[in-house]
């Protein structure tokens, strides 16, 4: 069985690395979003730095959504998802798998590039280590909620837009909670709080939201 | 009368709640029956079509 | 017993639901007018001004039994959709679809009178409390269920996929709930908690009930008619829909 899981994945890393400008997007999406707001707002540096964890999250939960329809839509469209229900294996591991990989593909990145943009926004060394560590944390947990709108929007017009407003919402507690370990951080404070909870609350997806998931594909494609 | 209406000097608050409740009340049911007609209409019509093909 | 819940039964049939509601929804609609009347005549003129707020807390007797209106509707909403997704009972899709716009509609109420009593009491229209906070999210929660439901051609379709995002949504209400709590706390400058009073009179708590069981009244009143319309389209082939149109008006 995970052998098959793991040819999954593998397939689903390969197709991305052949198509490498759709990760790249969502990276480029995140930073000119972030180097944005320094030019609505104003350039004080001190100011910056009080509003960066709070942009920096929005910046990334935004460029992880956007990333959402891709999930499972080329699957969708060339069958490749329809065969997924007839194989053996349970189809919430085989959607956990995709999710993973889409995550590799999308969140990862996100991670990695964050500290230049904090950088940016002035944030200093141990805020840039909290940050990378709260999105490490976070950013699994935005694509596991995020596959259940995913599927729940296969094949429909406008899919992109109906996504935003069924998971945004869905959203605000790893927002409060990622941004909130790095404003801690940041008043000098514990972060250790924020991110036992969202720790917790990413176990609590990983073995929740791939039950629903696998519900919302079969309904889709029933 | 006019004590009652201005409610201690907080009349655009307390009847700006009030009344948008009232006025989306009643929205809200005038659709719903709007609705009905509408379906009811739709719906006769539609079986006097039948009844006319199978009376053919 | 087995014979009672044959009867209950029965009702799940959208024939004798449909005639059940009809004649249920004059006594819902009566009792509406009723408890609204009494309970606006207590909130609006027989209680007495707030010795704190003056008279602008008169507004709690509708902000609040709309909140839990809102947030019970929500619940409700979800277990209906829960049933018509497990057991495949059509009617409780129904139900599950038409409750959502009055619980929309409600939720509004509590967002829009909430602002409304700010205004005089904190001096703002909008606060980031946690409570008002967690209303507008449940608010685009309902928004969302409802462009989900609309946005699916197919009807059994829009209704197990909506059903599962109302599931999502109910185990996500308590989680948001408490995180946002906990960012206000985290943020005490900002945050204005609403002081409940200690000692809340007779007359305001005997008004605050009525005007919750109106506002219970109301919606179901409204969620059943809005059902009926929902069962006359979906089966609208169906003969017992015909044999109805002959009788009714």
């Amino acid at each position: 069985m995970f052998r098959s899981l793991f040819a999954l994945l593998r397939r689903d890393l390969t197709l991305a690395l052949r198509r490498p400008q759709d990760a790249l997007t969502v990276v480029g999406f995140f930073v000119v979003v972030v180097s944005l707001f320094p030019l609505g707002i104003g350039p004080d540096p001190e100011f910056l730095r009080s509003l960066a964890p709070g942009v920096l999250w929005v910046a990334a939960l935004l460029a992880v959504m956007l990333s959402l329809e891709r999930l499972f839509s080329d699957d969708y469209r060339d069958g490749t998802l329809e065969q997924m229900l007839l194989v053996p294996e349970p189809l919430g591991l085989l959607v956990l798998t995709k999710t993973f990989a889409h995550w590799l593909i999308t969140g990862l990145p996100l991670v990695l590039i964050s500290p230049l943009l904090a950088v940016q926004l002035n944030l200093r060394v141990d805020e840039i280590v909290m940050l990378m560590f709260a999105l490490l944390l976070g950013t699994p947990i935005l694509s596991l909620i995020g596959s259940i709108g995913a599927a729940l929007t296969l094949g429909l017009r406008g899919g992109g837009v109906l996504i935003a407003l069924l998971i945004l919402p869905l959203y605000v507690p790893p927002l409060i909670l990622g941004a909130g370990a790095v404003d801690a951080v940041m008043h000098g404070a514990s972060a250790q709080a924020h991110l036992s909870l969202l720790g917790a609350m990413m176990v609590f997806a990983l073995f929740a939201t791939p039950w629903a998931t696998a519900a919302a594909v079969r309904i889709m494609l029933d | 009368m006019r004590e009652f209406l201005a409610m201690g000097g907080y009349a655009p608050y307390v009847w700006g709640s009030y009344l948008v409740m009232a006025g989306l009340l009643v929205v809200e049911m005038v659709q719903l029956r709007y609705r009905r007609r509408g379906l009811m209409g739709w719906l006769k019509r539609m079986a006097r079509l039948t009844e006319q093909e199978e009376r053919k | 017993m087995s014979e009672r819940s044959i009867q209950w039964f029965r009702f799940t049939a959208p024939a004798n639901f449909y005639d059940l509601a009809g004649r249920l929804i004059p006594w819902f609609a009566a009792l509406t007018i009723a408890l609204f009347a009494v309970g606006l005549y207590l909130g609006l003129v027989v209680a007495p001004p707030d010795y704190q707020q003056g008279d602008s807390y008169r507004i709690m007797y509708i902000h609040v039994p709309t909140a839990w209106m809102g947030m019970f509707l929500y619940v409700l909403m979800a277990v209906y959709a829960a049933i018509g997704l497990i057991w495949r009972i059509k009617m409780a899709e129904i139900m599950a679809k038409a409750i959502a716009p009055t619980g929309a509609l409600m939720t509004f109420f509590a967002l829009w009178t909430g602002a409304l009593w700010g205004r005089p009491t904190w001096g703002v229209y909008w606060v980031w409390d946690a409570r008002l906070t967690s209303m507008l999210i449940l608010l685009f929660l309902y928004l969302g269920y409802m462009a989900l439901h609309a946005a699916i051609d197919d009807r059994q379709r829009a209704s197990n996929a909506s059903a599962v995002l109302a599931m999502v949504g109910v185990v996500n209400v308590p989680i948001i709930y408490f995180s946002v709590q906990w960012w206000n706390t985290l943020h005490q400058g900002a945050s204005i908690t609403v002081t409940d009073a200690p000692t809340m009179a007779t007359i305001m708590f005997v008004t605050l009930l009525i005007m919750t069981l109106a506002a219970w009244m109301y919606s179901i009143a409204v969620v059943l008619a809005r059902a009926r319309i929902e069962v006359l389209e979906r089966e609208r082939k169906a003969t017992w829909v015909r044999e109805r149109l002959e009788t009714e008006s």
